[in-house]
């Protein structure tokens, strides 16, 4: 009896001397990765750091920046895990980032990583622009297929077409720098104007287009191929192009807020985020993740998608992100009149 | 005789811990509404320009060496007039070249550049690095061409001069006032023939219709958006009835906001209407005077201040509400829209506070216009009145049954229209019915957790708001002298009537993000929500807390003083159990409201307080409609349910505590 008393107390003292040596750090991560694979996430990373406990807060692309903004003089979030490289890059020229260069970052393709050395942000997975365009609504109204940007101006596609509003969607931003970038300024514009006269609506998110497209409520989607692979494969009537001039991408990026105080834990956060694992965990919904040759093909996507990734200038996109916003609205946002 | 010095009770324990408690209150409003208010205000007037002379640059020749030269930004737009002075204001995130400066610019010239800020706290980027300091920065060419120059922070009115000359902002004005307009004019038109067949025909089925009238204030505004797109979209099912026009855009706006502001009209139109003097009937037929003459002469004049108040009422929730537009509005730009897309989409927080400054004052005047009308009205019912009896009228009774019917057909074929939406598996390919739209935890938006945690919110929200809510009306009718002060907390209680949900959400975010607040610990939780909330709905509670109150004769507080009795106890053991019913009233009020809303708590929800009503906007946002929709439903049984209890439960505490009332 007395003896069995000892092991319970000498149990219990060695419980929690065993807590106490794994002291959990708790690190609060920012992301905008779609809510359903956060869970996957932080699974995979405390098989290789139990010590560390993720807390996610988790919003939008849009949400997530004006709230790390909002908060830049008292910030609350220790690691960004999956945030628009844009976005990131907003954050760095606030000199909101500390630069860290995680372990095995070389491997990472070049246009993954961030120039400055040590870089502010490293990439994690590419989320490309594509057009979702739903088969039947399209023969009902007997539309050509499109296989390129331009082909999207044509009349025949007059009140068929939706994009996001880049004023409010990430997505909708991509395209618009993807076009000014492809076709120069002067020509971005007019391609814009041209296809302004085909746009039924812009939307306020940018999976939106392509999921309208997919319940044919619009034949023609201007979206994300992500996007357009899980309405696919819900069993929707899509064909997913990849416009023929190349196509504007952004990436989901990853890195440090400044003035952290679990430095040591979320550089071994970060150090997890480029590991070949954590790659072929993002293959899951991703096709282009930032290592190459790691990436398999996944269901539903088109080919030839990482190939037609333009060389995006990000900071080209951060840096004249105002101006291109400004001069947009102007163009396009102001024309709708009360009839 | 000269006159004495003015003689004033002493005041008693009683009155010194009523003025305290009024003040708590007070206090209370002020902290939740007129500081944020007043915060937001002033970031309005915070403005971004880019200060050219705070720049300094030096040139060097073909070889690399510097000349000594130092030229401010300020001397060289002079000199080339690169920008002018327009292009100059910005905003936070407002970035400027500095390549224009210098005609001669190549990014392949061996010239080299030097800049500096000549203050410490200047800001400048090359590339995407910000520096900062005063010293010296050498680049070549190449990437000189990186460098742009940041704004600094000031005050003016800069952005309200942007905003009105930027068409595609201030057309907004425009669209609100007009959707606002044209929403009033059918919604009162419909309500007001509804109520006049409930409150003064012989038809049948009043209290059927009665109960679908009030359905849609049980569910968020923008659901019946999400309905009409199942109805009218491009893959409507009975989109032939728009011939061709879009239901995205101002005809969705509207036919959305008559369904949901219906509910507000005709509860106070029929309270207008229910109660008539007969002899005035009486005497319009002795006279010979047409139906028609007579209705126009007596029941409009009647029911006109209701009509007004409805009116009033309906243009204040229809500027204001921001979920409808959202999801049907199309590139119908409006303002509560405008301040989404400027702080979410852009995280332009200044010219998101113009905006909010701009829809205040529309908000505010129909207020105050309406608050002018009220005070004007006098008691047509006297005691000498003898009630109105509709009398059957085979022909008229049909006729106001089809219309009601045609109404009814209206409210319950949109809430019938989601719930179908929220069944079928992938409209309008596959049309079987399945539950696989109710697994919110595959969507964005919170999922399950949302849908409790509004519950939670709505539960918070009747506790604490109506014991705050009745205990300062209760101390503010019944207290005695201190006029001042209970003329001002009476301003304080009147005005979050006339504050946009997003507006108070914007104002809060300024108000309670900033760290300096010590207040700041709610933000992000909660408890700020519930605040919001209970602000945001503060007026009407107010309201009919005072009107209960003024039921109850001001002896009874006499009496209780006169049996030494503290005011206290007299609230707990007298007041409260009289006034319940108005207190379950308020309750219900305030946890269907909290259900419900979305413009107040869009910009201050967090990750773990997500809301149901909040995950109706973002599904939809994402696209997922259906699942948008399910949820919407979801929020409409659990109000349902809430008023079943609320009507049984005071059916029961009535019973037991309003016994006095009939003898």
């Amino acid at each position: 009896m007395n003896f069995k008393l000892t092991t319970a107390v000498s149990a219990l003292i060695g419980a929690a001397m065993a807590t106490a040596a794994i002291a959990q750090t708790e690190l609060t991560v920012y992301t905008a990765v779609e809510a359903e694979d956060l869970p996957r996430y932080a699974e995979k990373f405390n098989e290789v750091n139990p010590d560390i406990t993720v807390n996610w807060v988790r919003d939008s692309t849009g949400v997530i920046t004006a709230k790390l903004l909002a908060e830049r003089d008292n910030p609350q979030a220790d690691v960004i895990w999956g945030l628009a490289a844009t976005s990131l890059l907003l954050l760095k020229s606030e000199g909101m980032l500390e630069a860290y260069a995680p372990a095995g970052v070389e491997k990472l393709n070049a246009k993954f990583v961030d120039k400055d050395t040590p870089p502010a942000w490293v990439g994690m997975d590419a989320w490309v622009a594509a057009v979702c365009v739903n088969t039947v609504e399209s023969e009902k109204l007997g539309l050509d297929m499109p296989t390129s940007w331009k082909d999207l101006t044509d009349p025949q596609y007059e009140g068929h077409v939706i994009m996001p509003n880049p004023n409010s969607s990430g997505t909708g931003f991509l395209d618009v720098s993807s076009w000014l970038q492809m076709f120069g300024e002067d020509e971005g514009w007019a391609y814009m104007d041209a296809l302004h006269n085909n746009i039924a609506r812009y939307t306020h998110s940018g999976s939106k287009p392509c999921k309208l497209a997919a319940s044919g409520e619009i034949p023609i989607g201007i979206s994300f191929a992500f996007r357009g692979a899980k309405s696919k494969a819900e069993g929707a009537p899509l064909e997913i192009i990849v416009p023929s001039e190349g196509v504007g991408w952004d990436m989901e990026a990853t890195a440090i807020v400044a003035g952290t105080d679990a430095l040591e834990a979320a550089q071994k956060l970060v150090d997890f985020t480029v590991t070949e694992d954590a790659m072929r965990m993002y293959n899951v919904g991703y096709a282009v993740v930032a290592i190459d040759g790691i990436a398999e093909p996944v269901e539903h996507f088109p080919e030839g998608l990482a190939d037609a990734m333009i060389d995006n200038d990000f900071e080209f996109a951060a840096n004249n992100r105002a101006r291109i916003l400004e001069e947009w609205q102007k163009r396009y946002d102001g024309k709708s009149e009360p009839k | 005789m000269p006159t004495g010095p003015v003689i004033k009770g002493k005041l008693s324990r009683d009155d010194i811990l009523m003025r305290a408690g009024m003040i708590v209150i007070a206090l209370y409003l002020i902290v939740t509404l007129v500081m944020p208010l007043s915060v937001m205000f002033s970031k309005s007037l915070s403005t971004y320009r880019f200060d050219l002379s705070a720049f300094e640059f030096q040139v060097s020749d073909e070889a690399g060496t510097f000349d000594g030269t130092v030229l401010t930004g300020l001397e060289l737009n002079e000199a080339t007039g690169a920008y002018k002075p327009r292009d100059l204001n910005t905003n936070a995130d407002g970035r400027l070249g500095v390549t224009g400066f210098f005609p001669d610019f190549s990014f392949r010239s061996p010239v080299e550049y030097q800049i500096r800020s000549i203050a410490e706290d200047g800001r400048y980027l090359v590339g995407s690095t910000l520096h900062t300091g005063s010293d010296w920065q050498q680049l070549d060419s190449n990437t000189f061409r990186r460098v742009s120059l940041r704004p600094t922070k000031s005050r003016g009115i800069s952005n309200f001069v942007e905003y009105f000359s930027t068409p595609a902002l201030s057309n907004s004005i425009k669209n609100s006032l007009w959707i606002a307009a044209v929403s009033t004019v059918i919604t009162v038109g419909l309500a007001f023939w509804f109520a006049y067949a409930l409150n003064r025909s012989c038809m049948r089925f009043k209290g059927a219709f009665r109960l679908i009238a009030m359905m849609p204030i049980l569910v968020p505004s923008l659901l019946p958006g999400i309905a009409l797109v199942y109805l009218f979209g491009n893959q409507g099912m009975l989109k032939e009835l728009l011939f061709g026009a879009s239901i995205y855009g101002p005809i969705g706006i509207i036919i959305g906001s008559v369904f949901f502001t219906f509910p507000h009209a005709f509860i106070i139109i029929s309270t207008a209407l229910a109660i008539s003097d007969a002899r005035l009937y009486e005497a319009a037929t002795s006279l010979r005077a047409s139906r028609w003459r007579t209705f126009w002469t007596v029941t409009i004049p009647a029911a006109r201040y209701g009509l007004i108040s409805a009116a009033f009422v309906v243009f204040n929730l229809v500027i204001t509400d921001f979920g409808l537009p959202k999801v049907i509005g199309g590139q119908f730009n409006v303002l509560a829209v405008d301040i989404y897309k400027q702080v979410i989409g852009q995280q332009n927080f200044e010219m998101g506070a113009v905006v909010s400054v701009v829809l205040v004052i529309p908000a505010i005047l129909a207020f105050a216009i309406d608050r002018m009308v009220q005070s004007k009205q006098v008691s047509s019912l006297s005691a000498r009145s003898v009630p109105f009896q509709p009398k059957p009228d085979k022909k008229m009774d049909r006729i106001f049954l089809t219309y009601c019917t045609f109404v009814g057909i209206f409210i319950v074929g949109i809430l019938a229209v989601c719930q179908f939406a929220a069944l079928v598996k992938f409209w309008p390919y596959d049309l079987s019915l399945s539950l696989k739209n109710y697994q919110f935890n595959r969507m964005d938006g919170g999922g399950w957790e949302a849908y409790y945690n509004s519950i939670k919110l709505g539960l918070l929200t009747a506790v604490v708001g109506t014991a705050v809510v009745f205990f300062g009306a209760y101390l503010v009718e019944k207290s005695k002298g201190f006029k001042t002060g209970r003329a001002i907390f009476q301003g304080f209680a009147m005005l979050p009537m006339a504050i946009p949900g997003m507006v108070l959400g914007l104002a809060y975010i300024f108000f309670f993000n900033n760290p300096d607040n010590p207040l700041n610990v709610i933000y992000g939780t909660m408890v700020i929500l519930v605040v919001s909330t209970v602000t945001h709905f503060y007026t009407v509670s107010h309201l009919t807390a005072v009107t209960a109150l003024k039921q109850m004769d001001g002896e009874f507080e006499s009496v209780a003083a006169s049996l030494k009795q503290p005011t206290m106890k007299l609230f707990a053991r007298v007041t409260v159990p009289v006034c319940l019913p108005a207190i379950l009233d308020i309750s219900i009020y305030l946890f269907v409201n909290a259900m419900t809303t979305v413009s107040a708590v869009v910009f201050l929800y967090s990750t773990d307080t997500a809301l149901a009503s909040i995950a109706v906007l973002n599904m939809d946002d994402a696209g997922d409609i259906a699942p948008a929709a399910a949820m919407g439903m979801m929020i409409f049984y659990t109000n349902a349910f809430a008023r079943i209890v609320h009507l049984i439960a005071s059916k029961g505490i009535l019973g037991r505590t309003q016994a006095w009332r009939t003898r």
